[in-house]
């Protein structure tokens, strides 16, 4: 019983599961509002009525969404304070400044200007409104950015000081800390990782009807866009990832070695990159796995001959620097997340490749004999398993920064509210879970039934020629 | 660059103060909106003209809470933690309201079912009188002192925070929000639900004065100083001259002063507070000041220039955007767009 009231497992399941819920919703409104505005500039440029329907559909399909992840994120807010008051106390000079930032420079921005793009179509002028859904889309993209950097922070933590006698982390440097080099790489990385999940629910959508036969006019365009979007978000994400794998190697070797499961420090065609792996349930021995010599070391190093260290040295290593303890992460959750975050990334772009090569030039995509049917099956389930991916891709990073709250000052037992009992927390995390639970399903099958209702045709201006929108209300 | 010769910690003191002002003269509207549901939305038109009242308004409202959170945690990470772990479960409660209420707007009009419809109105109204009772609730604790151990730590329990005094703050929010959705319904509606929600803001305004009054007193005779004394003056006789307009039907001047009242009764508890930020009822050693709760000159410096710089941007485009929904909704405005959609939806068959 007191096992299962015990504050801090009780506290880490809470966030990582809202946190994860939250993010759900974040790849969509990032993503899907430049999509939104790549389709509005095109209407407005054009005067095509097919861009106005794509820009409404998906449109939709962004709002439903946007409140989601909106509400969700109070949540993330209050949670640093309500469950990790510690943390909060010992980082808040630091970490509080970025989250400000977000508040001011970007959410701000993105709340006001959602409200005039969905009420504003008949009271601004057109290009006044088109300008609205771009500065969200730019608000998004900015909150991104301050809240990556406040996460890297906690990765790799720069431009503090610590006051030992109020003891806690003070700013000496928002640039530094800013342009942490850790930020740098996982804000693109992440930003195209949006796109992707963006992409993989234009893929879906257009392909339920594509299937079927219907909206093609307006379908096949966003089929293409969603193609493209994949190719090119994943060779971004990749490019960034990669960037991102060598500053990890250099601040927090450890998640590196744990991703790989790498016990002992490997060099050259040693350091190689298992693709799978069977071992014995404590994780220490092998039994069986499929290699890819020099891989690692080319992953870590950008060299064949480079060495990796493993987690058994670096063990070592930080019980002299930070004294006794266990230092390292889970290692089967850390292992299976990044192999599955890179294999199901990479399974998108190869998909979404075939995809583009299979619908060139208007062509209805064949392939062998299999019935087009399945072809668009595989097509649908792009949105949940690219959403999937960017799930498994947060749990690696976050998971394999364990134990660390703030990776080598703050461990994540010393982070937590100590005066907020497991039975608080379990009754949060109860209500969470159930009030999630609800609106997921809820929401998704709002999104089924906004897709399935496809686009719909806009009235035209008798004098003008011209797709009106109507007016909007709630 | 330099901003060191100011006392930064009591100038974010009084931003953090203002950013909750706005916080609840802004929100403060749209839990009254919501919760007038359950009086003036006879049908499914009046409600949509009630909810659309606030529609394209109550995100960017809602963000005051979050950015006065952020700078809560940014300029007294002290304050924000002892303040948020020690009252965790009245905030879980207005974190599940505001969920709640969040989503039924966007989810309400997804689909025509009557029953569906119910839910969601069902869900805005709970989930703008709770927030609007917990705030006033939250508020009246602090300025009152809670217990806290000597590392801040609130030792009380939930139900410490339902003191009499407390449960005032509280009904005084309720009201004072609820009066304030009311005189905005009057403001942004036409026709005959206009005149309903003037005689309901006439009713309602009566029982707030009585309310308001007494937690004001009770909060001067036990904590006034400083600015307490004419700030909450002000607040009671904008009150009164809101309602007086209300009977007038000069919905503007009553909005007005309703937000007048609204904002110095809210600086009136900050100024009691001063220049504590959490008092300690048990020992007063324990308690958090602004002072020994704020962050380092550094990070108040960088804070100050962003606020200076951004909070001048941000209330010109809040104030732009109200003037672009400054129209009235009628329920020939939902009526229209109903047809609108109707139209568009027979086109595509």
């Amino acid at each position: 019983m007191n096992e299962l009231l015990d504050p801090l497992l009780l506290a880490r399941w809470q966030f990582g599961l809202t946190t994860i819920y939250h993010f759900l919703f974040v790849p969509i409104t990032i993503g899907m509002a430049t999509t939104v505005a790549i389709f509005q500039t095109a209407w407005v440029r054009t005067d095509k009525v097919v861009y106005l329907q794509l820009t409404r559909f998906f449109g939709t399909l962004f709002l439903i969404n946007f409140a989601m992840g909106v509400v969700t994120g109070i949540v993330q807010e209050f949670q640093f304070g309500m469950n990790w008051s510690e943390y909060s106390r010992f980082v808040g000079d630091v970490f509080g400044a970025p989250l400000a930032l977000e508040g001011l420079l970007a959410f701000f921005l993105e709340a006001t200007f959602i409200g005039l793009w969905i009420f504003g179509w008949d009271k601004l002028p057109r290009r006044l409104h088109l300008a609205t859904i771009w500065i969200v889309a730019a608000g998004t993209v900015l909150s991104a950015y301050f809240i990556i950097a406040a996460n890297a922070f906690m990765q790799n933590p720069v431009g503090y000081a610590i006051n030992e006698a109020k003891g806690r982390a003070e700013l000496v440097d928002i640039w530094e800390l800013l342009t942490n080099p850790v930020a740098l790489a996982a804000f693109p990385h992440t930003i195209f990782a949006c796109f992707m999940v963006t992409a993989g629910l234009i893929i879906s959508a257009a392909a339920w009807h594509l299937a079927r036969g219907q909206h093609r006019e307006s379908m096949r365009p966003a089929l293409r866009l969603g193609l493209w979007m994949m190719v090119i978000a994943a060779a971004l994400t990749t490019f960034f990832g990669d960037q991102l794998s060598l500053s990890m190697v250099a601040t927090q070797p450890m998640k590196m070695a744990a991703a790989e499961a790498t016990f002992n420090t490997v060099c050259g065609a040693d350091a190689s990159f298992s693709v799978f792996t069977l071992g014995t349930p404590d994780g220490y021995t092998e039994l069986f796995s499929i290699r890819i010599p020099y891989l690692l070391s080319l992953l870590s190093t950008h060299s064949l001959d480079g060495c990796v260290e493993g987690i058994i040295d670096l063990q070592g290593q930080y019980e002299s620097l930070y004294g006794p303890g266990d230092y390292t992460p889970i290692i089967w959750i850390t292992y299976w997340s990044f192999r599955w975050m890179i294999g199901l990334g990479l399974a998108h772009a190869a998909i979404a490749a075939v995809g583009l090569w299979l619908t060139r030039g208007g062509r209805e995509p064949r392939l062998f004999r299999i019935p087009p049917r399945l072809i668009w099956g595989v097509a649908i389930w792009s949105f949940p398993l690219s959403l999937g991916a960017m799930i498994v891709g947060w749990i690696f990073t976050e998971m394999g920064r364990q134990p660390w709250l703030v990776f080598g000052l703050l461990p994540t037992e010393s982070g937590v509210s100590p005066n907020v009992s497991g039975l608080e927390v379990l009754i949060s995390l109860v209500a969470f879970t159930l009030v999630y639970g609800t609106l997921a399903v809820v929401e998704f099958r709002l999104i089924v039934r906004a897709i399935q209702k496809g686009p719909a045709t806009p009235s035209v201006d008798e004098q003008t020629g011209r797709a009106e929108p109507a007016t909007t209300v709630y | 660059m330099d901003l060191a010769g100011f006392d930064l910690p009591t100038l974010w003191f009084w931003i953090v103060a203002a950013l909750f002002i706005g916080y609840f003269v802004l929100d403060g509207f749209d839990f009254g909106v919501g919760m007038t549901l359950q009086f003036l939305g006879r049908d499914d038109v009046d409600r949509r003209v009630l909810i659309n009242t606030i529609g394209p308004v109550w995100d960017l409202n809602e963000t005051w809470v979050i950015v006065a959170g952020a700078a809560l945690f940014a300029a007294f990470p002290e304050w924000y933690a002892t303040l948020f772990s020690g009252f965790y479960l009245a905030l879980l409660v207005i974190l599940l309201a505001l969920i709640a209420r969040g989503v039924s707007f966007e989810y309400r009009h997804q689909r025509p079912e009557a029953s569906w419809k119910a839910r969601f109105d069902l869900m805005i109204i709970i989930g703008s009188a709770v927030p609007a009772m917990l705030w006033g609730v939250a508020f009246a604790n602090i300025v009152q002192g809670v217990p806290l151990d000597a590392e801040h730590n609130y030792i009380g329990t939930f139900f410490d925070l339902l003191s009499p005094y407390a449960l005032l703050g509280g009904l005084t929010t309720l009201m004072l929000f609820f009066t304030h959705g009311a005189v905005f319904v009057t403001l942004k509606t036409a026709g005959e639900i206009r005149e309903r929600a003037q005689r309901l803001a006439a009713r309602s305004g009566a029982i707030t004065v009585v309310v308001a009054a007494a937690f004001l007193l009770w909060t001067g005779f036990a904590h006034g100083a400083g600015w307490f004394w004419p700030l909450a003056a002000v607040a009671a006789a904008s009150l009164v001259a809101a309602l007086l307009a209300n009977l007038r039907g000069a919905e503007g001047v009553s909005f007005t002063f309703m937000a007048v009242s609204i904002a110095t009764a809210v600086a009136a508890l900050f100024a009691a507070l001063f220049p504590d930020v959490m008092p300690a009822s048990n020992d007063a050693a324990n308690g958090l000041t602004i002072e020994n709760a704020a962050s380092s000159p550094y990070t108040l410096t960088v804070m100050s220039w962003t606020a200076l710089i951004f909070l001048p941007l941000i209330l010109a485009y809040q104030g732009w955007t109200y003037w672009v929904f400054r129209k009235r909704i009628t329920r020939q405005t939902i009526e229209n767009a109903e047809l609108d959609q109707s139209a568009a939806e027979e086109a595509a068959r």
